[in-house]
């Protein structure tokens, strides 16, 4: 596909967001950047036979850079810039040349890219010296085994026999679940190395709303399917598929928004899986139109219980927002096993970036403040939490348990760990990594055997990171983390936000 | 010292908990002869070095034959106003059948001793079940240490009773004047805080009803102990390991009915790769135990007595980082944190021997514990017949 540069006229006049440069001198015109770039940015100017840019249309996804063989390219943040201003950022100003071209909902992907406070960063954990001794998990036994589900107020042993049966709960080797992606948002070859990654590690992984596709249905063991508002795929079998089944309410990156997948993305697969007509849009309706309110809830999770015949846990998936543990304790009243609560860091496909950068609450407050709701009214110990929505290592991971977190949910990191760079294209379909599209031509750039390797690598990191951590505080099992909060202090924290976090200041 | 500010008085310098070390010592006649304390005192003091005179106490059974079925409750006064609103308190809620002061002596190196006094108390209450009665005490004691300014119960049981103060064992033994009582069982405890501030409801033992617990331990699961107790209820006050240890022999043993096995495959748990790899019957109740009950896994080091009025029960946490020793020698049950202490008492025992971590040591009334070579760390000289290990090996 080769053009002239004058094909091209600039329509907007919206400053580009990166610049491009090439250095010639090392650039031997292979064209690879021209075939890896689904955005079109560099062609062949047919005028002088060289390889050109056109960097408005680059989304700084560093996929050229990355796979030139001379490594003649840099992607950089454009050094032309709007004129600084204290209150209007170029971002603003660039936003609102772009609605003043469309009209439209400016889209979004990935998670809030905003600076807002993280506070995980202001969180320090502990270590033992003198009193109590650290322990080397090289040499002795560091447990991270974890079970998902409700837990009974009591136990009845007799004689040594169990009297009471466990209600159901499942076996996780580490307490890292990958959250929901689904196909659709993401390609099938995804899907695979998620599902690979968890059976390999003894985890979880999850479908999403889109479906469960039929060749994947042999890792159920290690699959949550969700039922959302579109209840796209859902059907007795793909209840009865997985091990855990999770009711989405909503999602950190958009809480109360729903979705929409456009019908050039529902292609044949996609559209078996979801259980829709082939290139319909499919339609996720913001609220779950049986659920209205708390008894509503009930009803679902129950009808769930009863198609799954009580053998799986039920979870409910909300995002974090203002009265959270308020939500929470009702969700568990009406019987969820499991609370998954997404932060508004947490990444999505697509959103509208209004929504996306200013609706919801960082996890960690709404972690803190539902742990803390449910034991004060004594039901905690009724189900498991699972917390999401900005998890970037290992040390988030242990800060979360401690905050009173059985397990976290990871999507980003997941993803970035398959190849994302974080570009926040994910709407647009032609993601260059092959992550978010359903293009074949780029969804085959990931080798699910790669990225399968690359999932069990990073969890492992963290795992063997998390060990370290629990060993220096003198714990050998996760269970002696949760809600253990004097295990954390705080740093640059005002007190009102330590004592919602339910820490003390480093120093007390 | 307002003693009704438990949180001022028992952790001044408001740590997550307070830090301590100690030596622990238990004795139990299984034919349930009473005897004097004589040998605890000098197995205490043989132990001297791992106390720093900031606590020290006794729980004794078999004390008060007399009223065996009154609960006895020991009470401090730090001010001659607690006693009126204390015993006012008491009336609303019990009969006192007995009240007087709980005979002390000047004793150097004591001094800010509170006034101390007991009352022989029966429930104003018509319960269907013991549990229920006991419930309705154990309320009415806590009720009382967190609402009646300077005052504190610091045991409540049958026949049975903890004398405890700031200072040495010798010391505190001295101040009680406890070579005037006899008991079938005796545990005690002396203290290693971190901190110089004591004050005497600090001290262990700790008691609830008639469960007492002599603990030398530094739990780093604290928060998450303490989180799962609050859950259920308990009000942590005292900020010390020993006070959620004691609520998780309550909640498990009194109330839920627990064996002590099942209570240390609780607090003291095998590795999951053990539990894998028992019998299926084994393996669901371990693993349902962990399940439902992690929150009270007691992770890091310790190691405790647990007594009741008819056992003793010696445990440390699960890879066994504090020390323990028990023995027997004829009738009698010895736990130690050191092994010279009960060779300087029971100098001919039949069996001695250090208890695998997680495994509880339990010594019934008419059933002596025996070692399990098999289980029990039978290292050089850990494990000896009669003599074997003693002077003339």
């Amino acid at each position: 596909m080769k053009r002239k540069a004058s094909d091209f006229a600039i329509r907007s006049n919206r400053l580009a967001e990166f610049a491009v440069e090439r250095d010639y001198s090392l650039c031997i015109g292979c064209e690879v950047c021209i075939r890896q770039c689904s955005f079109e940015v560099h062609y062949v100017d047919e005028d002088t036979s060289t390889v050109r840019s056109r960097p408005e249309k680059c989304v700084g996804c560093h996929r050229c850079a990355v796979l030139c063989p001379t490594r003649a390219l840099a992607i950089k943040p454009n050094p032309a810039q709007y004129r600084a201003h204290g209150s209007w950022s170029g971002e603003h100003v660039k936003d609102i040349n772009l609605q003043a071209e469309t009209g439209g909902v400016i889209l979004t992907g990935s998670g809030n890219d905003k600076k807002a406070p993280v506070y995980w960063d202001s969180l320090l954990i502990n270590a033992s010296q003198v009193t109590n001794p650290s322990i080397d998990p090289l040499r002795e036994p560091m447990e991270l085994r974890t079970y998902l589900g409700s837990r009974p107020e009591a136990l009845r042993v007799r004689e040594g026999k169990l009297i009471d049966a466990l209600p159901p709960v499942v076996q996780i080797n580490t307490p890292i679940v990958f959250s929901a992606l689904s196909y659709g948002a993401v390609s099938y070859q995804v899907q695979l190395a998620l599902a690979q990654a968890a059976e390999e590690l003894g985890t979880l992984w999850n479908t999403g709303e889109g479906g469960f596709h039929p060749s994947l249905r042999k890792y159920g063991a290690n699959t949550i399917v969700q039922v959302a508002s579109g209840r796209f795929g859902v059907s007795s079998d793909y209840l009865n598929s997985a091990r855990v089944v999770e009711i989405k309410i909503g999602q950190g990156a958009k809480p109360g928004i729903g979705g929409h997948l456009a019908g050039e993305k529902v292609s044949k697969d996609v559209s078996a899986t979801r259980m829709i007509p082939e290139g319909t849009d499919a339609i996720s309706p913001a609220p779950q139109h049986d659920i209205y309110s708390i008894e509503d809830l009930r009803m679902l999770v129950y009808a769930l219980k009863e198609a799954t015949n009580y053998s799986v846990p039920v979870s409910v998936k909300i995002a974090a927002v203002h009265n959270a543990p308020a939500i929470a304790s009702g969700m568990v009243r009406a019987g969820a096993d499991i609370i998954a609560l997404d932060g508004f860091r947490g990444g999505t496909g697509a959103a509208p970036k209004a929504i996306r950068d200013n609706v919801g609450i960082p996890i960690e407050f709404a972690l803190a403040a539902v742990d803390q709701r449910l034991r004060d009214e004594g039901i905690r110990n009724r189900v498991s939490i699972i917390a999401g929505g900005g998890i970037r290592n290992a040390a988030d991971v242990a800060k979360a348990i401690a905050l009173g977190a059985d397990a976290v949910y990871i999507g980003t990191a997941a993803l970035v760990a398959i190849g994302c760079t974080l570009c926040q294209k994910c709407y647009s379909g032609k993601c260059n990594w092959g992550i978010a599209t359903q293009d074949a031509y780029l969804a085959k750039r990931v080798n699910p055997d790669i990225a399968r390797q690359r999932l069990v690598n990073l969890v492992r990191g963290w795992s063997s990171e998390i060990k370290e951590m629990l060993g220096g505080m003198g714990i050998n099992a996760i269970e002696s983390l949760r809600s253990n909060r004097s295990q954390l202090r705080s740093i640059g924290l005002t007190a009102e936000q330590t004592r919602i976090l339910g820490v003390r200041p480093a120093g007390e | 010292m307002e003693l009704s500010d438990l949180k001022a008085s028992a952790n001044p310098y408001r740590e997550d908990k307070v830090y301590n070390s100690c030596a622990i010592f238990g004795v139990m006649d299984v034919s349930r002869r009473c005897f004097s304390g004589d040998r605890v005192f000098a197995a205490m003091e043989n132990m001297f070095e791992r106390g720093n005179g900031l606590g020290a106490g006794f729980a004794v059974y078999g004390l008060y034959p007399e009223m065996p079925d009154h609960y006895a409750l020991h009470v401090m006064f730090t001010s001659p106003q607690g006693r009126p609103a204390t015993e006012e308190f008491l009336t609303n809620y019990f009969r006192v059948d007995r009240s007087e002061p709980i005979p002390t002596r000047k004793t150097p190196g004591i001094s800010g001793e509170p006034q101390v006094w007991r009352y022989f108390l029966k429930p104003l209450f018509d319960a269907e079940t013991v549990l229920e009665e006991e419930d309705f005490v154990v309320d009415k004691v806590l009720q009382l240490n967190t609402s009646i300014a300077d005052s504190f119960a610091f045991s409540c049981g049958k026949n049975m009773g903890v004398f405890k103060g700031v200072g040495y064992p010798e010391q505190i033994a001295h101040f009680y004047r406890l070579e005037e009582y006899q008991g079938y069982i005796w545990t005690a405890h002396s203290r290693f805080p971190t901190n110089s501030q004591a004050w005497w409801g600090g001290a262990h033992p700790f008691c609830l009803i008639n469960w007492s617990v002599v603990h030398n331990g530094e739990i780093s699961s604290y928060g998450a102990n303490r989180a799962f107790l609050e859950t259920l209820g308990y009000r942590c006050t005292l900020f010390t390991d020993t006070e959620v240890m004691a609520y998780a022999v309550d909640l498990l043993m009194r109330r839920q009915g627990f064996s002590p096995d099942a209570f240390a495959k609780v607090v003291a748990p095998p590795f999951w790769d053990e539990i894998d790899s028992t019998d299926a019957e084994q393996r669901a109740l371990h693993a349902a135990l962990r399940i439902a009950y992690g929150g009270l896994l007691m992770n890091g080091p310790f190691a405790v007595v647990i007594a009741n009025q008819d056992q003793m029960i010696a445990l440390t946490d699960r890879i066994r980082l504090r020390p323990l020793t028990v023995a027997t020698c004829k009738n009698m049950f010895y736990v130690s944190s050191e092994e010279a202490s009960i060779r300087l008492v029971a100098r001919d025992p039949d069996h001695i021997w250090t208890p695998r971590g997680g495994v509880p040591v339990v010594s019934r009334i008419g059933l002596l514990p025996k070692p399990n070579p098999e289980t029990d760390n039978v290292g050089a000289g850990a494990v000896s017949a009669r003599g074997g290990n003693t002077d003339e090996a």
